[in-house]
């Protein structure tokens, strides 16, 4: 019997290695990567931020999670006048449960019957990180950027949303100043739920606008 | 505050395509809407892109339009809107 026939990938192969993981540095550095570090590390060397404060700041970025936004919902749908500090002001109205919104002002857009609000950043990809942590890469994508602002419905139909034709559907485009998250309406059937529970019903994609709460 | 829209006012964005780095899209200029809220003075992106960080600040808007008047070819029901945040000097009082 012609082992070599048999076993031919062993004498390609004969330790069988299997290719390395690319590590972070294979790719190439994009311009706009070069030009971050650059700065970076004139801030550190020129003592304006130190090299541990930045990382700090990187460290508690990546603790927010959208359970911020959530908590604010929750407290939303079960204290009205809270929902109406919240929208009204936010920061103020974050304050009362003890959460810091950052140092942009952050536009709370309230679901009804009658109006479904959608958030997306067609210049960039501002988000509401404060309260919702990191964005999701579609969020960034430029698919989403183009699309949500001028077919959203199709958009939404794609997460599996459908917003009926005889409900409002009113796009936020984050150009400048501002942040937006949107406070979804709280689903049919809930009403024995408490406000832990109903904060767990409130996912990220909620307070984008791509997606509605299940109870 | 002196700012030059109050509420309900109905703008125009102007048409105009300067360099440099605008934070109003393309998709709005040209196009008229209602002013739906003040959000406060903020400093000019146009500027601050270029290290101008003591220039006059400016009151930003937030503009509502009817997606139909944004895309021709919209085809989504009337009453859709897309509110966007514009800086007051890209918009122009329309005499309703």
């Amino acid at each position: 019997m012609n082992q070599r026939h048999e076993h031919a990938m062993y004498d390609v192969d004969p330790l069988h290695h299997h290719p390395p993981q690319a590590d972070l540095e294979d790719t190439r550095l994009t311009h706009h990567q070069v030009m971050q570090m650059a700065v970076a590390e004139l801030l550190i060397e020129k003592n304006i931020v130190s090299a541990d404060e930045l990382r700090a700041q990187i460290d508690f970025m990546d603790t927010i999670t959208p359970a911020r936004g959530a908590a604010l919902v929750a407290r939303a749908w079960t204290d009205a006048g809270f929902k109406d500090r919240l929208v009204a002001d936010s920061k103020a109205a974050a304050a009362e449960i003890g959460l810091d919104i950052g140092p942009i002002p952050i536009l709370v857009m309230e679901n009804t019957a009658k109006i479904h609000n959608l958030i997306v950043c067609t210049l960039c990809s501002c988000y509401p990180r404060f309260l919702l942590g990191i964005p999701p890469d579609w969020y960034k994508s430029r698919s989403y950027r183009r699309r949500a602002i001028n077919e959203p419905r199709k958009v939404l139909a794609e997460f599996g949303t459908e917003i009926g034709h005889e409900v409002e559907l009113r796009v936020h485009d984050s150009t400048a100043d501002m942040r937006y998250m949107v406070l979804p309406m709280r689903p049919q059937g809930t009403g024995a739920m408490d406000e832990a529970a109903l904060a767990e019903l409130v996912t990220r994609d909620c307070m984008v606008g791509v997606a509605l709460p299940r109870p | 505050m002196s700012n030059r829209f109050a509420i309900g006012d109905s703008v125009r964005v102007r048409t105009a395509f300067p360099a440099g780095h605008c934070r109003t899209p393309f998709y709005c200029r040209g196009k008229t809407g209602t002013v739906t809220r003040y959000c406060g003075d903020f400093r000019n992106p146009e500027e601050l892109a270029y290290g101008v960080y003591d220039g006059a600040r400016s009151a930003v808007y937030r503009v509502r339009f009817a997606q139909t008047d944004l895309w021709p070819d919209y085809d989504g029901p009337a009453h859709d809107k897309c509110d966007i945040e514009i800086y007051e000097h890209w918009l122009v009082g329309e005499d309703a």
